[in-house]
C-alpha cells in the first residue's frame, strides 16, 4: 500500500499531525492574546517597526470608504506597491502593483488594471471579504519588495519567502516557497507552491516538493532546485528568533523574504503554521520540538539560540 | 488540565450518565430500544379562535371508538373555559363554553391512546341514509358513469376502487369531469357509492406521525363491507394498513363549530412513546419528575429532534479530529442533518445541492455589483427564499411533493453555505470548494445516518442522562493528539523513508 502510511511509521520519524500541533504546541504555548499581534498585519507593523524588526514600509493604511474614494491622489505618486488585506491569510487579496504604464497599473504577472480594479479591492478588502469571519478590516499598501537576484528564475510572479518555525525562540525548521502557475503564483503550499525544505544549520535546501510529490526542476520555469543556498542565512534565523521576542508565541511560523536591497525582510507571521514544512524537509518535528522541551538553559539569549538552532541541536535530537 | 484528574473527570460523567439510566430502566421499566406494537400515541388538538365578545362556546367532535385503537384518557385543559364531553349518539363532542370573553382563545384537548391492532369494535351496519342527490343533468352524469362500471366490480369494494381509480385518470371522461365541477372528490365517490347502493360515508381522518405539529385533518372514504368499515384514500383506492390513521369525525357534526368567535381553527400535535413511557405520564403530578414526558406534546416533538442534536455533533467531531475531513463551517452540516430529518434524505440531498448550486451561480453576478458584507448576505437570504419559492412551487406543479420539503432547511444557514463556498471558490479554487461541499455533505450525510436511527432517537429523548456519555467521549476525542485518518494518506512521502 503506497497511498496509506502507518502510524508508527510517523512517530518513528517524529511526524507532527494537526491534532497534536493543535493541542499540544499551539493550545500550550501560544496564549490568546498575542494572537491579534500577527493575525493583524498592521499591529504586526508597528510592533515590529517598535522594535526594530525590518519590514516593507507601510506606505498607506485604508479603513473607511470614503479613503477609497480619495485614493487617486496617493497612488499616482507610487510606481509599484502591494495591497493587502490586514487579516488576510493564505495570499488571499493581495495585489501586487509592479510598474505603471501611463494611467494603468501593471500587476507582476504583466496584466493590466485600471483604478477601479483597486478601488473593489480595496472595498471588498474593508468590508471583510478576506478575512476570517468576515468582520470588516483594514487594507494595507506597502512598498514591494525587489526579488533578490538569485530568487528570480524560481518563483512565478510572487516573491519567494522563507517560512521558519520557531519554537521556544528556536529555530527549528525552515522551508523555501516558491509560487508557480498552479498557485497563481502565490507562495501556499495548499494551492500548489513548491515547498524546499532548507537545512536549518546551513541554510542549504534539501529538496523540493508541489502537492506531496517530489520534484527537481521547477515546473514553469525548467530551473533547477537543487543546490540553493540562502544567502545571510544567520540574519535570516536571528530576525526568525526575534519575532518570539516581541510576540510571547511559543510556537509560530515566520515568513521572511530577502529584498535585493535590504536583505531579510519580515513578511508576516502565523501563530497556526501548517504542517507541510515537514513535507518539504522529509523530516519530522516532532523530535526536534521535544529536543527543546528537554532543554534545560535558563533565558538563553537571542545568540544563544540561534547558535543551537546552527550548530545542530534539532540535528542531534533525531540521531 | 492533568491527565488523570481530566480522565477521572470524563469517567466520572460517563459513569454518572450510564448510572442514571440504568437507575431509571430498573425503576420504571422504560424498554432500552423502541418498541414497535402497543406503542401509546399522545395527541393534541389545539384550538384557536377570536372571541367576539360575550358568551363564546366551542363544540369539537371527538373521535370515535374504533378498531385498532384503546383510549386511555382525555383532558380539555383551558383556563377559565367550563368543559364537558357531550356522549350522545356514537359522535361524541367536547364542548367548552365561558359567559364574558373577547380577544384571541386558545383551548387544548388531549387525548391519550394504546395502538393494538388486534383490538376490534363490533358496529352495526348503519340505516341507509338518503343520498346525496343528483340532479338534472349531474344524475344523468352519474348514472352512466356508474353504468360503465358496474359490470366491472363484484362487490362494493371493487366499485370502489374502480370509482377511485375512474376519478383520478388524467384527463377524466366528459360525464366525470361534469360531476367534479359541482361535487369535491370525496363527496362525489360518496354520493355515487350511495346511488349504486353501496353503504358508504366521507371521514375525516388524522394520520399519526412521531413528533410532527401543525398537523390537519384529512378526507377519507368509508365503505361498508363485509360487517366492517374499510377505508379508502380518495387518491390512492384501497388503505390495507390503517395502524397510523386515526378516523375523527364520521357523519354530520362539523370538526369544530365556535359561537360568539370568528376565525376558528384547529390544528393536531402527536408524539409517539413506549407503553411504559406512559407510566410516567401518568404520574405526572409527581414535582420531582423532571423527565422530557411532562411537556406539552408539541413541544415534546420539538425535543425529540433536539435531543439528537448532540448525537450529531459527537459524529462532526468524529469526522473531523479523528478522520480530517474539511467541511465548510464547523457546525454547519449537523444543522442540514437535522433539516434531513424533516425532509427526508434524498428530497434533502437533491432540494440542498439545487438550492446551494443556484446559489452559487447568482452569487457570482454579485460579486460585480461590489457590495458590502452585510448588505451581500442579506441580498444572498433574499435570493435563496426566492429560490426556494421557486423550487417548491415547481415542484409541486411538476407533482413531486417532496419538493416542498426543502422549506425545513434554515434559510440563513443556507444563505451562509452560500457564501463561504463562493469565497472559497474564489480564493481557493474550484478544488477546493468541492472538496469541503463534499466533505460537508458527507459529515451531514453521515450524521443524519446516525441521528436517524430508530434506538439513537428512543435512547436520545427517553435517556437523556446518555448525553452526558456523549459529553464524555466528546471530551475524550477533544484530547486525541493521535494521527488523523487522512494524514496517513497525506504523510505518505514519508513512506520510503522508513527503515
Amino acid at each position: 500500500m503506497n497511498w496509506l502510511v502507518s502510524p508508527r511509521t510517523l512517530r518513528r520519524q517524529g511526524v507532527m499531525g494537526m491534532n497534536q500541533r493543535n493541542l499540544h504546541f499551539v493550545g500550550r504555548y501560544n496564549p490568546r492574546e498575542a494572537y491579534p499581534l500577527v493575525d493583524n498585519k498592521l499591529r504586526t507593523k508597528r510592533l515590529a517597526e517598535k522594535a526594530g524588526i525590518p519590514m516593507p514600509d507601510l506606505l498607506h493604511e485604508v479603513s473607511r470608504q470614503h479613503q477609497i474614494e480619495a485614493i487617486e491622489p496617493n497612488l499616482s505618486q507610487l510606481g509599484e506597491f502591494v495591497i493587502k488585506p490586514a487579516h488576510g491569510s493564505g495570499g488571499k487579496g493581495i495585489l501586487v502593483i509592479a510598474s505603471r504604464d501611463r494611467g494603468a497599473f501593471v500587476k507582476s504577472s504583466g496584466e493590466r488594471v485600471d483604478l477601479n480594479h483597486i478601488k473593489h479591492l480595496l472595498t471588498n478588502i474593508i468590508s471583510g471579504l478576506y478575512s476570517l469571519g468576515g468582520r470588516s478590516d483594514d487594507a494595507i499598501i506597502e512598498s514591494l519588495v525587489r526579488t533578490h537576484p538569485m530568487f528570480s528564475k524560481l518563483s512565478i510572479d510572487g516573491v519567494p519567502d522563507i517560512r521558519v518555525i520557531v519554537f521556544k525562540g528556536f529555530p527549528v525548521m525552515a522551508m523555501l516557497r516558491l509560487g508557480t502557475h498552479a498557485s497563481d503564483g502565490k507562495a501556499n503550499l495548499h494551492q500548489g507552491a513548491i515547498g524546499v525544505g532548507i537545512d536549518i544549520q546551513t541554510g542549504e535546501g534539501v529538496g523540493a516538493v508541489q502537492r506531496n510529490r517530489p520534484l527537481t526542476k521547477h515546473p514553469d520555469t525548467g530551473e533547477p532546485l537543487q543546490g540553493i543556498a540562502i544567502p545571510n542565512w544567520r540574519d535570516l534565523l536571528t530576525l526568525a528568533a526575534r519575532c518570539h521576542d516581541v510576540t510571547g508565541l511559543g510556537y509560530l511560523g515566520c515568513d521572511i523574504v530577502i529584498d535585493a536591497e535590504k536583505g531579510p525582510l519580515l513578511l508576516e507571521m502565523n501563530a497556526r503554521p501548517g504542517l507541510g514544512i515537514q513535507i518539504a524537509n522529509g523530516n519530522g518535528l516532532g523530535q526536534r520540538l521535544k529536543a527543546i522541551e528537554a532543554l534545560e538553559l535558563f533565558a538563553p539569549s537571542l545568540e544563544e539560540r540561534v547558535d543551537l538552532a546552527m550548530n545542530g541541536l534539532a540535528g542531534r535530537a533525531m540521531e | 488540565m492533568q491527565r488523570w484528574p481530566f480522565i477521572l473527570a470524563v469517567a466520572l460523567l460517563f459513569l454518572t450518565g450510564l448510572g442514571i439510566a440504568t437507575y431509571r430502566y430498573l425503576d420504571t421499566g422504560m424498554p432500552l430500544l423502541p418498541g414497535q406494537e402497543r406503542a401509546v400515541w399522545q395527541i393534541e388538538a389545539r384550538i384557536a379562535f377570536t372571541a367576539n365578545g360575550g358568551a363564546a362556546e366551542a363544540l369539537l367532535t371527538l373521535p370515535p371508538d374504533q378498531n385498532g385503537f384503546e383510549f386511555l384518557s382525555e383532558t380539555g385543559a383551558s383556563p377559565g373555559f367550563g368543559f364537558a364531553i357531550n356522549r350522545a349518539g356514537p359522535q361524541r363532542r367536547a364542548h367548552w363554553s365561558k359567559r364574558d370573553v373577547e380577544g384571541s382563545q386558545t383551548l387544548f384537548y388531549k387525548l391519550d391512546l394504546v395502538q393494538d391492532t388486534g383490538r376490534r369494535v363490533t358496529e352495526e351496519k348503519p340505516r341507509r341514509r338518503s343520498a346525496d342527490s343528483f340532479d338534472g343533468a349531474y344524475d344523468t352524469a352519474a348514472k352512466e358513469v356508474l353504468n360503465a362500471l358496474t359490470p366491472k366490480s363484484a362487490n362494493a369494494r371493487s366499485l370502489a376502487e374502480q370509482l377511485i381509480q375512474e376519478i383520478n385518470t388524467e384527463p377524466p371522461d366528459q360525464n366525470m369531469s361534469l360531476l367534479l365541477q359541482r361535487y369535491s372528490p370525496v363527496r362525489l365517490i360518496g354520493a355515487l357509492l350511495s346511488r349504486a347502493d353501496v353503504t358508504a360515508r366521507t371521514v375525516k381522518a388524522l394520520r399519526l406521525r412521531d413528533g410532527r405539529r401543525r398537523q390537519r385533518l384529512r378526507d377519507y372514504l368509508q365503505v361498508w363491507h363485509d360487517d366492517g368499515w374499510l377505508l379508502f384514500d380518495p387518491r390512492r383506492g384501497l388503505i390495507e394498513d390503517t395502524a397510523h390513521i386515526l378516523v375523527w369525525q364520521t357523519g354530520n357534526p362539523a370538526v369544530l363549530e365556535v359561537i360568539g368567535g370568528t376565525r376558528s381553527r384547529v390544528t393536531f400535535s402527536m408524539v409517539s412513546q413506549d407503553q411504559p413511557a406512559l407510566g410516567l405520564a401518568r404520574e405526572r403530578y409527581n414535582p420531582f419528575d423532571l423527565s422530557l414526558q411532562n411537556l406539552p406534546i408539541a413541544e415534546q416533538g420539538m425535543f425529540k429532534l433536539i435531543m439528537t442534536l448532540p448525537v450529531g455533533a459527537l459524529v462532526v467531531v468524529f469526522m473531523r479530529l479523528l478522520v480530517g475531513v474539511r467541511t465548510s463551517g464547523t457546525f454547519m452540516p449537523v444543522l442540514i442533518a437535522l433539516a434531513f430529518l424533516q425532509t427526508e434524505l434524498l428530497a434533502g440531498l437533491i432540494g440542498l445541492v439545487l438550492v446551494v448550486g443556484a446559489g452559487l451561480l447568482l452569487r457570482f453576478y454579485l460579486s460585480a455589483l461590489n457590495l458590502l458584507l452585510v448588505a451581500r448576505i442579506a441580498t444572498i437570504v433574499v435570493l435563496v427564499i426566492a429560490l426556494v419559492t421557486v423550487l417548491a412551487v415547481v415542484s409541486y406543479r411538476l407533482g413531486l411533493i417532496s419538493g416542498l420539503a426543502i422549506t425545513f432547511f434554515p434559510m440563513v444557514i443556507l444563505a451562509w453555505t452560500v457564501e463561504r463556498m463562493s469565497i472559497l471558490w474564489e480564493e481557493e479554487g474550484p478544488l477546493e470548494a468541492l472538496i469541503q461541499g463534499a466533505g460537508s455533505l458527507l459529515v451531514a450525510v453521515l450524521a443524519y445516518l446516525v441521528m436517524s436511527l430508530a434506538p439513537v432517537r428512543h435512547l436520545a429523548f427517553n435517556f437523556p442522562e446518555l448525553h452526558l456519555c456523549v459529553l464524555a467521549a466528546i471530551l475524550l476525542l477533544g484530547r486525541y493528539t493521535g494521527y488523523r485518518l487522512l494524514e496517513l494518506h497525506r504523510f505518505t512521502p514519508f513512506l520510503k523513508r522508513s527503515p
